[in-house]
């Protein structure tokens, strides 16, 4: 704003002011902190699925030498009152037009009447030391008297299925439908239709710290303090504040250095409401820190789902009409309400022209980990049924992949473009810009180009190698509201400081907030100091989940910084003596145009905005150089990628290899490559890890069989390929800088993009690969049942 | 719960002492007693690596080793790269190439980056992969850290750095 097109810093890869600490050792995660008098917490997790607790006695843990606190569920219930709604709450635009049915079972900050997954805690016990808490948990005795379980959703479905949630008497918690356009007759109509079952299984973010929540209070200022590794600090503090009763002007919420989120860490979990209580109870600071086995088997699980996909279409590959009816596996409780699985619903269309389209979506309890949002947030499962329908439709009209993908995608002349459905904040979905087509045939090019792979893939198979090429394409809504604010302040010193609620993990958002506040305010960005993830530093706050903290944190300091330079132009006028409408923002000064010498910094104007004696403001203009905007989008921003797998599959071992991997995306303006390419690698590998190597596995008895990283597989160095970027450019007109969002993204795609490479592949077996993982027993499998077919 | 035990050991070159529990983890004597918070514990079972320390001279995994095992060891941790504020190469290379994002498996990258340093001071990129493979990171997806480790490998060829 200083002038306009006169940006230095945004769009360069400025090196992170976050490194120095994080690389000398000094970050502060939360395991790090120590409080005087600190008690260790530890809980005492359900080793069964769904179980009616008969009693818990907490004797022989108590008498451990140095526990001090012992607590199970059945007494915290009449210490507590229950758990306040912590859903998402939904805009009434949407609830009125959307239809749905959403139940809201509430998880107990101690389970107490029954256990509904392995790893729930019942218990928890307070020591001196960590050691202690753990020996005393061990010592817990509880009976139990076990029920079956839900452990698959549509079983759950089934008359006379066991209840999750008895007060409701069905496991189905939510439905939410969607329609567009004449779906029945569409089907009827279209001269080809097709028909099948696409499975997104269960994996999870797995920051490789794991959660943590450290909480003391202060009876003299009847005020608690509470450390939490989460993504959403003002969120934690409401909850805190009204699970205890107190005002949330007494409740600070900080997240330290945060070790990784995804997702993860983007709600209020049990024990960042139970450890609060305890150190006000107990009146001494006390910390718990999840450990790896405990993360697996009680931090939110996500995505598994099952789509059941009807397409209709021509026979030049045009879709005429979509219809998908699908099951999310929520598990035991469903923390975030709808989100991801409308999420779901708005994605399934994706950069593809539907004219007749209906969704139907069902939630179903289970007694598994919940499912809460994680990097992607029900968009990659709505890319695997789409992008795996397309492949369907090639394979059914004998046409190129990526040929019916051209014919159906949304052109550039055709935007900005009405989806025709609505997005979760209640607006219509209008994707705001961009060039799909581009940005196929450039993810495209990056692999080598389409011919040249189809004659390496013949020549391949002569000798019996198996080369497979497969596409992933989507649009993800990004930037979402409800708001994000920030503080903007000249402190004395001529330093700009900008506060706001939004918490980092790792993005590097205290670097590319000072390049964006550097070139509002033509300053150097060491020149501005970036307060975060603490709701000390301002009163409002929504965090960093979503995919939204650049797009909605740079519009918010835009506009806190334009009315403050209103008022900063009308202070510095008065100490130049000479009109607001003369000044302009020039390296750290408040200048006069056009003329060199003539310039008062910017710290002085801050002192002269100063309250008391022989202030320097001019009559009518209230004291102090600060101002707080909470930005409101009018809707999401609309990102999109292409991405493109290459892989060989080795048909004797069935180990899947990714031999090239690209991706073609746009994200809008780019405030520094060097770390939009950092989200985008790291995501794009989290994709490949959820294609080929994590997931949770559960037994007939809802028992976890993947509670370690020995079991549940994270994608290493050596797992995976370099990834080739593209990158496409179209600002979105819906913020001020014209940024897109882009965490989440590289999560999306890679698992359709593989299982449609495996397909392509082993396409001379008849291979389809409709659900993820793609696992080497699969493809032997599959190998084995196209052979016996040849 | 037996009686603690007083471990005396140099750690980034400096002799030091605690006591604690016989059965306490090298990481948490290290975080703990120490207040050596810069080395971190990501799984407790020795597969994330973020715990990696050097143990004379080697890379090991300090959450499943005992404190009393370092009795009279010499260990190297992250605190001890930088030297007067400076960083080390390797230190240096992962801010320059954007080789950490929230910085959790840092600790256990950079040691064991320096380990293997050590013994290959001029590894393709292949080799960086298989090494840090011991480490599990989940914000970059390597590349990142793969061109800091050779950019360090290149920097320390030419600066003598490889052999201190």
């Amino acid at each position: 704003m200083a002038e306009p097109g006169r940006r230095p810093f945004i769009g360069q890869s400025l090196l992170r002011r976050e490194d120095r600490r994080l690389l000398l050792g000094q970050g502060q995660y939360i395991g790090d902190l120590v409080l005087p008098r600190m008690l260790h917490a530890a809980f005492v997790r359900s080793p069964l699925a769904h179980a009616r607790i008969r009693s818990v006695d907490l004797a022989r843990a108590a008498a451990v030498p140095g526990v001090v606190f012992v607590l199970s569920g059945i007494e915290l219930a009449q210490l507590l009152p229950p758990v306040p709604d912590h859903q998402v709450a939904l805009p009434s635009k949407w609830r009125t037009a959307v239809h749905h049915h959403i139940l809201n079972p509430q998880q107990s900050l101690l389970a107490a009447d029954k256990v509904r997954h392995v790893g729930e805690a019942y218990a928890v016990v307070v020591a001196e030391s960590r050691y202690a808490a753990e020996d005393a948990a061990a010592l817990v005795d509880a009976v139990f008297e076990p029920l079956p379980a839900v452990v698959d959703p549509e079983e759950g479905l089934r008359p006379g299925a066991p209840i999750v949630h008895e007060q409701f008497g069905t496991n189905l918690i939510a439905e939410l439908a969607v329609t567009k356009g004449d779906i029945d007759g569409a089907l009827q109509r279209a001269p080809h239709r097709l028909q099948r079952r696409f499975h997104h299984h269960r994996y999870a973010a797995l920051p490789i710290e794991c959660r943590g929540v450290a909480s003391a209070y202060d009876e003299r200022t009847q005020s608690l303090t509470t450390w939490s590794a989460t993504q959403v600090v003002h969120w934690v503090r409401r909850e805190v504040a009204a699970t205890l009763g107190m005002p949330e002007a007494r409740v600070r919420c900080v997240a330290l250095d945060v070790g990784g989120g995804f997702g993860i860490k983007g709600h209020v979990y049990p024990e960042d409401l139970l450890i609060p209580f305890l150190a006000r109870r107990l009146g001494r600071p006390v910390k718990w820190i999840e450990d790896r086995h405990e993360h697996l088997m009680c931090s939110c699980h996500s995505r598994d789902q099952i789509h059941d996909v009807e397409i209709g279409f021509d026979k030049d590959g045009r879709i005429l009409a979509y219809r998908d009816r699908f099951i999310a596996d929520c598990g035991a409780f469903n923390p975030i309400g709808s989100g991801a699985i409308y999420n779901t619903i708005a994605h399934l269309a994706g950069p593809y022209r539907i004219d007749n389209f209906a969704a139907e979506a069902r939630i179903v309890a289970t007694n598994k980990v919940p499912n809460a949002p994680y990097r992607g947030a029900g968009r990659p499962e709505a890319a695997l049924a789409t992008e795996r329908a397309i492949d369907l439709i090639a394979g059914t009209l004998g046409l190129e992949p990526a040929e019916v993908r051209r014919r159906n995608m949304i052109r550039p002349d055709q935007m900005p473009y009405n989806v025709g459905i609505l997005y979760r904040d209640g607006e219509p979905i209008v994707y705001d810009g961009g060039d799909y087509p581009a940005a196929l045939e450039q993810a495209l090019a990056a692999v080598g180009g389409l011919e040249a792979f189809r004659r390496r893939q013949s020549e391949a198979r002569r000798e019996n190698r198996y080369l497979g090429l497969g596409l992933g394409c989507y649009t993800e809504g990004t930037g979402a509201g409800p708001f994000e604010g920030a503080t903007v302040r000249i402190d004395p010193s001529g330093k700009i400081y900008v506060a706001s609620g939004a918490c980092p993990q790792g993005q590097g958002m205290e670097t590319i907030f000072a390049q964006i506040v550097a070139d509002t305010w033509s300053v150097s960005p060491d020149d501005v100091v970036i307060a975060l993830a603490d709701t000390s530093v301002i009163p409002l706050g929504f965090g960093t989940v979503a995919s939204r903290s650049t797009v909605t944190l740079s519009a918010a300091i835009h506009h806190a910084s334009e009315r403050l330079r209103t008022k900063t132009f009308a202070i510095a006028a008065n100490l130049l003596e000479c009109g607001p409408e003369d000044l302009e923002l020039r390296n750290g000064t408040v200048a006069v145009i056009g003329v060199p010498d003539m310039s008062v910094p910017l710290g002085r104007v801050a002192k002269a905005a100063q309250p008391g004696w022989d202030h320097g403001r001019p009559a009518g203009v209230e004291a102090g150089l600060e101002d707080t905007y909470y930005w409101e989008p009018p809707t999401v921003t609309w990102s999109y990628a292409v991405h493109v797998a290459v892989v060989e599959v080795d048909i004797g071992t069935g180990a899947v290899k990714i031999e090239r991997y690209a991706v073609a995306h746009d994200c809008g303006v780019v405030v520094n490559p060097m770390l939009v390419e950092g989200q985008i690698i790291g995501g794009a590998v989290q994709g490949m890890g959820g294609a080929l190597l994590e997931r949770f596995v559960y037994d007939g008895e809802g028992q976890l069989h993947t509670g370690s990283l020995m079991d549940y597989l994270v994608p290493t160095a050596s797992d995976v390929p370099d990834i080739a970027l593209v990158h496409l450019h179209s600002p979105s007109p819906l913020n001020p800088l014209g940024v897109k969002g882009l965490g989440e993204g590289g999560a999306i795609a890679p698992p359709v993009a593989i299982a449609n490479a495996v397909s392509d592949a082993l396409a001379p077996f008849g291979a389809e690969f409709n659900t993820t993982p793609v696992l080497p027993e699969q493809v032997i499998a599959a190998v084995r049942r196209g052979a016996a077919h040849r | 719960m037996s009686e603690p035990v007083t471990i005396r050991l140099t750690v980034n070159g400096k002799r030091l002492e605690g006591r604690c529990e016989p059965r306490k983890l090298l990481v948490d004597f290290l975080r703990e007693d120490l207040g050596l918070t810069g080395t971190h514990v990501g799984c407790e079972h020795g597969v994330c690596g973020a715990c990696t320390v050097l143990f004379n001279g080697e890379s090991a995994r300090s959450c499943i080793m005992l404190a009393v095992q370092a009795e009279g060891a010499e260990l190297g941790t992250i605190e001890g790269l930088a030297k007067n504020g400076e960083f080390h190469p390797l230190q240096q290379a992962f801010h320059e190439n954007h080789g950490l994002q929230c910085g959790f498996c840092t600790p256990g990258m950079l040691m064991v980056a320096l380990d293997f340093l050590r013994l290959n001071p001029a590894p393709t990129e292949a080799e960086i992969r298989e090494a840090i493979s011991a480490v599990l990171c989940r914000c970059t997806g390597y590349r990142d850290i793969v061109r800091s480790i050779a950019a360090a490998a290149e920097k320390m060829r030419a600066g003598g750095e490889g052999t201190r």
